[in-house]
């Protein structure tokens, strides 16, 4: 069944086309990648999705709902839940106050508001940091710190936007892993994504984004014979 | 023991004993105290520590706890200070009704500012509050239905009175209702800070993008926050306008109060909810005795020291005074 259908979605910022007639679909309980270049309108295909940016043209459809045009906050109350790539942590609270602000979606009460997200700080493995302040974290722990408040919510669909990104090599393996216990626990995943290999390692499907245009669209062994993607993104190297 | 057990079973909140303790001793102390002898000058100190206590609490929630800095938040006090007098002097409504009334006004007063005004973020935010501000001490100068300059002279009652809220032979009734007022703001904000919308606004100052993705309406919780704000105001002025029985623009719309209920909370700590008590216990202080010393207005002294105050604050202690005190005894205990 499909979770997430996008339909034509353009977005231009002045005379630069951020997303240029992008569809694709995500079937439910799936992991789609989303690779492309610096400045291939990523980032900005997320905004769109998730409201943070109005689109010129194109649908988003959630289910059966049409959800272009509606604002963030009802988006994500929806079950779209995000993180982002300019890590955005409330950095004077700490991380299980942090994580509360997203249990509080579902549970009004307080103690359980608390033990859910000290549930979802475990499952992150950072119960022994949910003490410390946000701005105290290293930035592996912050990634997993907004993975942990996106969870939160309960969302149907997660967008991750380069989770990998800016962390040392000994920090990558665990952040892939928990990715695959989320896929597990039922919840589906966009994710950006730099590091070629986890991206092959982890996904359903792939989109392959240049220039703002969609140039492929398919699971990870279709995309890595795809001439078009070898030349914009994979090079000659990483092909082989 | 499991990790995540060990979590759960930690209190919510610091219910140290000690703590509890000092804060019910203090509420005991500041009950005891006209009694031992605090005369007609010391009554009026505490009153106005309690008074500036509350009004920077309101700034407090507005800008502590959900970021956004109003320069112009002596209108609500404004509003509560004509309520009562207004409505006492025209129709003869009791100053505790109308103390009711002064707070719906400036709630709405605050849907109504705060609708067109919270779409402003930041400098926008601020310079427009202040404006506001302004603009309110400019309508009531010019509204001849409320006394225009000349303001509202409550009239007199011939002794002391529960009903009108009037008392002449002594401050101490004063100081009793302000101490009443003063501690169930604090609880209430206290309360505030603890809950589900204090999570929330508090998350709405720290990153309103990142707030959105949590299914948060930012607009919306940044209006209850200012009606909130508003509400917690308007009694002051209200309380105020009973304390002294002449009100007029000047007085009550001034914005020198907008800016001390700022550094107030600034000083004391804001975001914290006992930044506002400590703020106003060292600053009302100041400002009294160097009225006392230099006359009049305290011939500007008061604000001088408060600018050197804020000037040191701002160097060595930017989370305020407040950060004097040790972490764990006044906010929630962050275990490492």
């Amino acid at each position: 069944m499909k979770i997430l259908s996008v339909e034509n979605l353009s977005r231009s910022f002045g005379g630069i086309k951020a997303n240029n007639d992008i569809s694709f679909e995500v079937a439910e309980g799936t992991i789609l990648g989303v690779i492309g270049p610096n400045g291939a309108g990523k980032s900005t295909l997320f905004d769109l999705i998730t409201g943070y940016t109005k689109t010129d043209n194109g649908k988003v459809g959630f289910f059966d709902k049409d959800i272009s045009g509606l604002s963030p906050d009802k988006i994500s109350s929806l079950g779209i839940g995000r993180t982002f790539q300019k890590l955005k942590p409330f950095a004077d609270q700490t991380l299980l106050e942090n994580v509360m602000i997203g249990s509080f979606v579902k549970e009004d009460n307080i103690k359980k508001a608390r033990d859910k997200a000290l549930e979802i700080i475990d499952f992150v493995d950072l119960i022994e940091k949910r003490h410390h302040f946000a701005r105290e974290l290293s930035t592996g722990q912050r990634k997993r710190l907004e993975m942990a408040r996106a969870m939160a919510i309960e969302p149907k669909l997660l967008l991750m936007d380069e989770v990998t990104g800016g962390v040392d090599q000994k920090t990558i393996p665990g952040l892939v892993e928990l990715i695959k216990k989320l896929k597990k626990s039922g919840v589906t995943i966009i994710t950006i994504e730099h590091n070629i290999n986890i991206i092959m390692e982890i996904s359903d499907n792939i989109l392959a984004l240049d220039q703002g245009k969609r140039i492929a669209y398919g699971t990870p062994k279709e995309i890595q014979q795809n001439k078009e993607v070898i030349d914009s993104y994979l090079g000659t190297v990483d092909a082989t | 023991m499991d990790k995540l057990l060990i979590a759960k079973s930690e209190p919510l909140w610091n219910t140290d004993k000690r703590i509890i303790s000092l804060v019910g001793g203090l509420i005991v102390l500041l009950f005891a105290l006209p009694h031992f002898g605090l005369n007609s000058f010391y009554l009026h100190l505490m009153i106005m520590i309690f008074m500036h206590a509350v009004m920077a609490q309101s700034w407090n929630v507005i800008a502590g706890f959900s970021g956004q800095i109003s320069l112009g938040h002596g209108a609500f006090f404004g509003i509560g200070a004509y309520a009562t007098s207004f409505l006492y002097v025209q129709y003869g409504i009791s100053p505790w009704i109308s103390i009711f009334l002064g707070m719906i006004v400036s709630g709405i007063a605050a849907v109504l500012i705060g609708i067109p005004m919270l779409r402003l973020s930041g400098h926008y935010f601020a310079i427009a509050t202040l404006l506001i501000g302004i603009s309110f001490q400019i309508i009531f100068q010019r509204w001849e239905w409320v006394g225009a300059a000349s303001g509202v002279w409550v009239p007199m009652t011939s002794g002391d009175s529960w009903l009108a809220l009037q008392f002449h032979s002594s401050k101490m009734p004063y100081y009793y209702i302000f101490l009443v007022f003063f501690i169930i703001t604090f609880f209430l904000v206290w309360l505030l800070s603890r809950s589900k919308l204090g999570y929330r606004l508090r998350a709405v100052r720290d990153d309103p993008q990142a707030a959105l993705s949590l299914c948060i309406n930012v607009s919306n919780y940044k209006i209850i926050a200012y009606v909130i704000s508003a509400m917690i105001m308007a009694p002051m002025g209200s309380l105020f306008a009973q304390y002294i029985l002449i009100i007029d623009p000047d007085r009550v719309f001034n914005i020198e109060i907008s800016i001390i209920v700022l550094l107030i909370t600034v000083l004391g700590g804001i975001g914290n909810v006992w930044g506002p008590i400590v703020g106003a216990a060292i600053l009302i202080p100041i400002s009294e005795y160097s009225r006392i010393y230099l006359g009049g207005t305290g011939g500007a002294v008061d604000l001088i020291l408060y600018g050197l105050i804020l000037m040191l604050i701002c160097i060595f202690r930017p989370e305020g005074l407040i950060s004097f005190f040790p972490k764990n005894i006044l906010e929630r205990k962050k275990q490492r």
